[in-house]
């Protein structure tokens, strides 16, 4: 994969790397894809991708926590066949013990190694001090705010002196302001090689915190996950947010990131085909209101996501789904990290509210192939109702229950809002009839 | 204890309402005859041994007040060797549950069976069982007692733990594998912490519920032996014997001081202690207080003994560390699945056997008019069950709804009402009864309401917990639009409330089949006074010694009970949660 691999082994080396999840019986559902990777001393490699796209499942390979289905995984050399020692991990919920004071908690994996009281707590002592805890030993978790139990968490990480430090998604639990600060500290620890680590490898989805803080960054698509670029980021640090270059960079991984995926049928870019498209879950609302955005002075029907995203301090994984939803439903195209409104969808930011639900409903029935063919089941039916069950079936043929489910869920709320049928949570029954 | 810990804890399913499906599968009915033969074995067993109890050379318990305290401490000391036995048992056999699919197979089932079986039906096995292991001794006898006591309390607990362990946080799970904490390390530092809430709260409930069987188990008649320990519930049995109203009032009062002491030095301070452990990433507002924990934690010595015992126990905790080759992942294999099926074969053919002893050993004594006779007096127990919580919930919703919605009210009265489910309603029979006889009442209906004299409460302070954690912005609401007072109640609180409702009754219902055993007949002297009912059945049988009646008698109320929890209960609980729950 790289032409500067060096004569000792890698901290990390996977190789043709896959993962299936295995359900009961409906079929397999691929979580990786043929994921190749190689992670060398002092570098902070980012993984980079969607909620979904696998790269947290990969994390956790890599701990030892799970094994892959097929495919190799080595660290420093020796295959990973249980929790490695050699790495330490950071989580995004922090994962701390709450009836443990910070102190404890920092000290539970030199526990575990059997390490005496004192040097544990010396250990221990460091580590706080480090990350700038002191004065907080003896707090208790929920003392604290969110910013300073993801300092426990990483000083819980460090004190076991990991050679990599794995990181899921740490910053993405955190305040806009928390997340930057603790970023800039952690980067000048590691600037300042004050950790006792050689390498980092983190998992994000936000696009700048990536930029702003990795050597590489593997872009991932979703379902299966697999590695669609690799990027190197030379700029030299500390980075700033507003340089050109910077904005060029983030730019560029958008447009990677929205690029429609080549010689494919599939229109918008979810997962599966006809009925078994996966559909996220977007309020009408939302969409609605990103189409009168887009409409607006000064977009007039075509804006730049980062742009919105940064303007509204919303992330990928907050923007991604709506964007694409309208995709599907052809009031917009996303491509190139644009988005540009179709016709439909110029006329629906325009229109009233009756209006809008006509056009809503046309388009739902039209693209979302889940929607038409309740829509017919329910014209064909001589009473005009259907269990969802028989749908949930349906689609538990090609996806994950929790899949069906979100899937289901997302065609119910588009259609009670479109008024094209309607559905009875308590007896689970699809109907034509509305409520009056 | 504050409202709020009340109103998290009566969250922790009272039943095994938890990850099960709802419907009663083949595996309740193999393990309910698995259950029901062991009872005939034991039955059986005692029968053999025809020999009469050894004749126990107790100090006899007098009616002098100079002893109370002495029998208040024994009466103590059975309820906590109890509740000890019951969290030894918690930790090995809940832990196995969840950590082995097979005994998970087996164990949840049979929990979930046998805490429907009434207890006190139980105790005749227990008491022969015992005075035959240790003939001749009174440990025979104080064994049977602290075993019957802990077959009210184990299963609750047990079942709680178990579904802590079945539920621990996924992260805590990683970062517990990921650090290779030993298996013995995670148990203290993770498994034990998180089910702490849980465990706690059902211990307290176990422990409140005890000072009722404590009380009925100390004097039990068995065939021609009679075996008194002393005791509290020894004196009340005495003191009905003898009539004595002022022994009676003594009894009532001892108990009170001793329930009070218990819930002031113990029940408070430990749930003040575990607020810890709740698994809340936030500080929560109001915390339980009690002024012991309180004191305790100020004072030196108080500190220096506690910081001993945990630095012991982390050294226990340590000790035991040997940085242990790390599990490797369980390949799934399809061994797996054989060994499985093995498993299920091995058990489908003991359930085979038992049907065919249980069948063999009612056949041998009973005819089906019998099992006729058992079933219609557990009709009429029903009847009766059903009718006193319907009253019951009609007087203490209302009452419970109006004390919750006031948190000053609130502050006073949910103490009390927990003190008054603590308290064994037992105690005050004697009093019930000598009404009942003063004024020439019909027993088939005046006995009745002894059943929920005790269990009533349970109602109570679930409504008030339920009151008390209702949204202040859904009332202000509801006045806002000025909704009417029958819309109010049918709209807004009763839906609010309603799945700690349904905990309370659940809890009560139960509580009072149990209770039935000892209410339905009820002496005071020479005075018998019985009602008809299963639970009459079964305390008559138990008195006569007639061991296949006892059996039958409690494979019918058990019946009754898993029925009724299966087809009312669980559905009840699982609409609650789906439409009701608040946040």
């Amino acid at each position: 994969m790289d032409v500067l691999a060096t004569t000792t082994a890698p901290l990390v080396e996977i190789g043709h790397l896959s993962h299936v999840y295995r359900q009961g019986g409906a079929g397999d559902h691929p979580v990786l894809d043929d994921v190749n990777l190689t992670l060398r001393d002092n570098e902070i490699v980012a993984l980079l991708g969607r909620s979904g796209c696998g790269k947290s499942t990969l994390l956790r390979i890599i701990a030892g926590l799970m094994p892959a289905t097929s495919g190799s995984v080595a660290i420093e050399g020796g295959p990973v066949t249980a929790p490695a020692p050699q790495v330490a991990m950071v989580f995004q919920s922090f994962a701390l013990f709450p009836w443990l004071t910070v102190l404890e908690n920092v000290e539970i994996g030199l526990e575990a190694q059997g390490i005496g009281l004192d040097e544990r707590r010396q250990r221990a002592l460091a580590a706080i001090d480090l990350i700038g805890l002191d004065g907080y030993e003896s707090a208790f978790p929920k003392e604290l705010s969110g910013g300073m139990r993801q300092r426990v968490g990483l000083a819980r990480a460090l004190v076991v002196h990991p050679k990599v430090l794995l990181m899921d998604e740490p910053f993405s639990a955190l305040d806009v302001l928390t997340a930057e600060t603790l970023r800039t500290d952690l980067l000048d620890l590691w600037c300042e090689g004050r950790m006792p680590i050689h390498s980092i490898l983190m998992v994000t989805h936000n696009i700048e915190e990536a930029v702003l803080m990795c050597d590489r960054i593997l872009v991932f698509s979703s379902n299966p996950g697999r590695i669609l670029a690799e990027i190197k980021v030379d700029l030299p640090q500390p980075r700033n947010r507003l340089e050109p270059n910077f904005r060029a960079l983030v730019d560029d991984i958008y447009a990677r990131m929205t690029a429609r995926p080549t010689g494919k049928v599939s229109h918008g870019v979810f997962p599966g085909t006809g009925i078994s498209m996966v559909l996220p879950r977007v309020s009408p609302n939302r969409l609605a209101g990103l189409m009168e955005l887009v409409a607006a002075e000064p977009n007039n029907g075509r804006a730049d996501l980062p742009e919105i995203a940064g303007d509204f301090l919303m992330e990928v994984d907050d923007l991604f789904p709506v964007a694409e939803t309208l995709q599907l439903l052809r009031f917009a195209e996303v491509e190139h990290g644009d988005i540009r409104l179709t016709e439909a969808g110029k006329r629906f930011a325009r229109a009233e509210p009756d209006e809008r639900k006509r056009m809503f409903a046309q388009h739902l029935v039209t693209y979302v192939p889940l929607a038409g063919h309740i829509k017919r089941v329910l014209d064909e039916r001589a009473g005009h109702r259907a269990p969802a069950s028989r749908f949930r079936d349906e689609l538990e043929d090609s996806m994950s229950e929790e899949q069906a489910d979100h899937t289901l869920r997302a065609v119910i709320s588009w259609a009670r809002y479109a008024e094209v049928f309607a559905y009875d949570e308590d007896s689970g029954v699809f109907s034509l009839e509305n409520p009056s | 204890m504050s409202i709020r810990a009340v109103a998290n804890n009566a969250r922790s399913l009272p039943l095994g309402l938890g990850p099960r499906g709802l419907l009663p599968n083949l595996y309740d009915v193999i393990i309910f005859i698995l259950i029901a033969a062991a009872f005939v074995a034991v039955a059986h067993g005692i029968r053999e041994m025809e020999t009469p109890l050894a004749k126990l050379d107790l100090a006899p318990v007098t009616l002098d007040p100079a002893h109370l305290p002495e029998y208040a401490l024994r009466t103590t000391l059975r309820m906590f060797a109890a509740i000890l036995a019951s969290l030894l048992f918690t930790f090995v056999v809940a832990t196995l549950a969840a950590k082995s699919r097979k005994a998970e197979l087996v164990i949840i089932p049979a929990l979930d069976i046998l805490q429907s079986v009434p207890v006190l039906g139980f105790l005749t096995f227990t008491v022969a069982f015992f005075m035959r292991v240790f003939p001749g001794s009174e440990l025979g006898a104080e064994c049977a007692a602290i075993f019957a006591i802990f077959t009210s309390q184990a299963w609750n607990m047990c079942f709680s733990f178990y579904q802590s362990l079945r539920t621990i946080p996924a992260d805590l799970d990683e970062v517990s594998r990921h650090f290779r904490q030993s298996g013995w390390l995670r148990f203290w530092r993770l498994e034990v912490p998180f089910a702490a809430p849980g465990l706690i709260w059902n211990t307290m409930m176990s422990m409140s519920g005890g000072w009722f069987f404590v009380v009925a188990s100390e004097a039990i008649t068995v065939g021609d032996t009679t075996v008194k320990l002393p005791g509290i519930g020894s004196w009340l049995a005495l003191a009905i014997e003898r009539q004595d109203v002022k022994a009676v009032g003594l009894a009532v009062a001892t108990m009170g001081v001793v329930i009070l002491a218990y819930d002031q030095l113990l029940f408070r301070p430990i749930v003040a202690w575990a607020d810890k452990f709740r698994f809340e990433q936030t500080a929560a507002r109001d915390r339980p207080k009690s002024w012991v924990y309180d004191v305790a934690r100020r004072t030196r010595l108080v500190r220096v003994v506690f910081g001993t015992v945990s630095s012991a126990t982390a050294y226990l905790a340590l000790t035991r560390v040997h940085p242990r080759a790390p599990t490797r992942w369980a390949t799934p294999s399809a061994g797996r699945g054989i060994a499985d099926a093995l498993w299920i074969a091995v058990v489908l053919a003991a359930a085979g056997y038992a049907l065919w002893l249980v069948v063999g050993y009612v056949r041998a004594s009973l005819g089906i008019d019998d099992a006729l006779t058992a079933l219609w007096c557990g009709f009429l127990t029903l009847v009766r069950v059903v009718v006193l919580i319907a009253i019951a919930s009609a007087i203490w919703v209302p009452i419970g709804v109006t004390i919750g919605l006031r948190p000053r009210a609130a502050q006073w009265a949910q103490p009390i009402a927990q003190f008054l489910a603590a308290f064994p309603a037992n105690v005050l029979f004697p009093i019930a009864v000598a009404g009942i006889v003063t004024f020439r009442l019909d027993p088939n209906i005046w006995l009745s309401p002894l059943m929920v004299l005790g269990t009533q409460w349970y109602i109570l302070f679930n409504v008030i917990a339920g009151a008390s954690a209702f949204p202040t912005d859904l009332r202000e609401a509801s006045t806002i639009y000025g909704l009417r007072s029958a819309q109010w109640w049918r709209k807004v609180i009763l839906p609010g409330i309603f799945p700690y409702y349904v905990t309370g009754a659940l809890t009560a219902s139960g509580g009072s089949w149990n209770a039935s055993i000892v209410a339905e007949v009820a002496n005071w002297g020479d005075i018998k006074l019985k009602a008809v009912g299963l639970g009459a059945y079964i305390a008559q049988a138990t008195e006569a010694g007639d061991y296949p009646r006892v059996v039958l008698g409690i494979g019918v109320m058990s019946l009754f009970v898993v029925v009724i929890n299966r087809l009312l209960w669980r559905p009840l609980y699982r609409f609650a949660e789906r439409r009701f729950r608040l946040n």
